[in-house]
């Protein structure tokens, strides 16, 4: 019974989409803005990937309200579990050597990996927040691998705050001395596609990089720990 | 058939969209309705970055010289499909330590049981 009505619901959401779809033609260009950047992503912030000059400079105010929401999702996360009561000591099997090395031998190629993305990300592909994803996987490879481990959680909530206050300090600096608006590209933009171009892009993607992953490890060590 | 060609990533988007909402209407158990909240957010993602595709595209990242600008694609959804994928992670580690606590209270995962729902 519920599923009929479920499927008669969903046909008629479909017919309905069927019709809007017919005006949005497949594979045509539609916003103008998108060209706009492109054209003139380069001259302006000297990045040479336009999405990461999107994200960052264009709408980096947006990329802030982001970041918001993840961490208030942690927070959240967190303040659920924190009543839990914590199962005693965990019934910790020891996992076998050639799982324990290949762990130790892995996790900091995984970290300069996620390094290398979110340093790179105003030329290549990535950005802080796939970096950030890659390191916070490097801590799930250890609390998988090397089960008797665990992760400083003072040091790590340290490293996020410092990470989320460079972030809102950069664009404070930028509202006071670049422009008339938060996150304005103050520094010097260097010669396009090369390491140090850009201006604040890249410093801003570093921060980004470890508050998400810090805080994706903070998820991970909350519901590897207390349930 | 040309309709099938011309529309086939609007189609499998909204065929996700529509498994996923399916999912989360008829399934009683609630880590498959947070499965299906995750198959929904995929649809959505993969629709947003189909609407900003151009015919014969490529990124839009000069990484090299001779890269013609106007043969690439909309930036603007794929900068915002990067923020939805974030906070998808986002709302799923939410609905599962949610998930986690509701289970410790009730002892099960059955949306039935929990609402004392008939059907």
């Amino acid at each position: 019974m519920k599923k009929i009505i479920s499927l008669i619901l969903l046909f008629i959401i479909c017919l309905g989409i069927v019709f809007c779809l017919q005006d949005i033609p497949f594979g045509a260009a539609k916003t103008k803005v998108g060209h706009y950047y492109i054209d003139n992503g380069r001259e302006e912030t000297g990045a040479t990937n336009i999405v990461t000059s999107v994200v960052l400079n264009y709408r980096g105010f947006d990329t802030l309200g982001e970041v918001t929401i993840l961490f208030l999702a942690a927070i959240g996360l967190g303040a659920v579990l924190a009543t839990l009561k914590k199962k005693g000591k965990r019934q910790i099997e020891p996992a076998s050597l050639i799982l324990k090395t290949g762990c130790r031998f892995l996790f900091p190629l995984i970290l300069l990996f996620g390094a290398y993305i979110f340093i790179h990300g105003h030329l290549t592909p990535g950005g802080g927040f796939q970096g950030g994803a890659i390191i916070a996987s490097a801590f799930l490879l250890v609390y998988l691998g090397c089960r008797e481990r665990k992760i400083n959680e003072v040091a790590n909530k340290i490293t996020e705050s410092i990470a989320g206050l460079v972030f809102i300090v950069m664009g404070l600096i930028g509202l006071t001395v670049g422009g008339h608006y938060f996150l304005s590209n103050f520094m010097p933009k260097g010669e396009i596609n090369t390491l140090f171009s850009s201006g604040i892009i890249p410093i801003i993607y570093i921060a980004i990089g470890f508050k998400v992953g810090s805080e994706l490890t903070g998820i991970i060590d909350n519901l590897m720990e207390k349930s | 058939m040309e309709f099938l060609s011309n529309y086939i990533y609007y189609i499998g988007a909204f065929g996700l969209i529509f498994i996923g909402l399916f999912i989360i209407l008829v399934k009683h158990n609630l880590i498959k309705v947070i499965i299906g909240i995750g198959i929904l957010d995929t649809g959505v993602n993969l629709f947003l970055i189909a609407v900003g595709y151009i015919s014969k595209g490529t990124a839009p990242i000069f990484s090299k010289a001779g890269l013609d600008a106007n043969n690439m694609v909309d930036p603007v959804p794929q900068a915002l499909v990067l923020t939805s994928i974030v906070i998808g992670v986002a709302i799923l580690a939410l609905a599962l330590s949610l998930a986690i606590r509701l289970y410790k209270h009730y002892g099960t995962l059955d949306l039935r049981k929990i609402k004392e729902q008939r059907w």
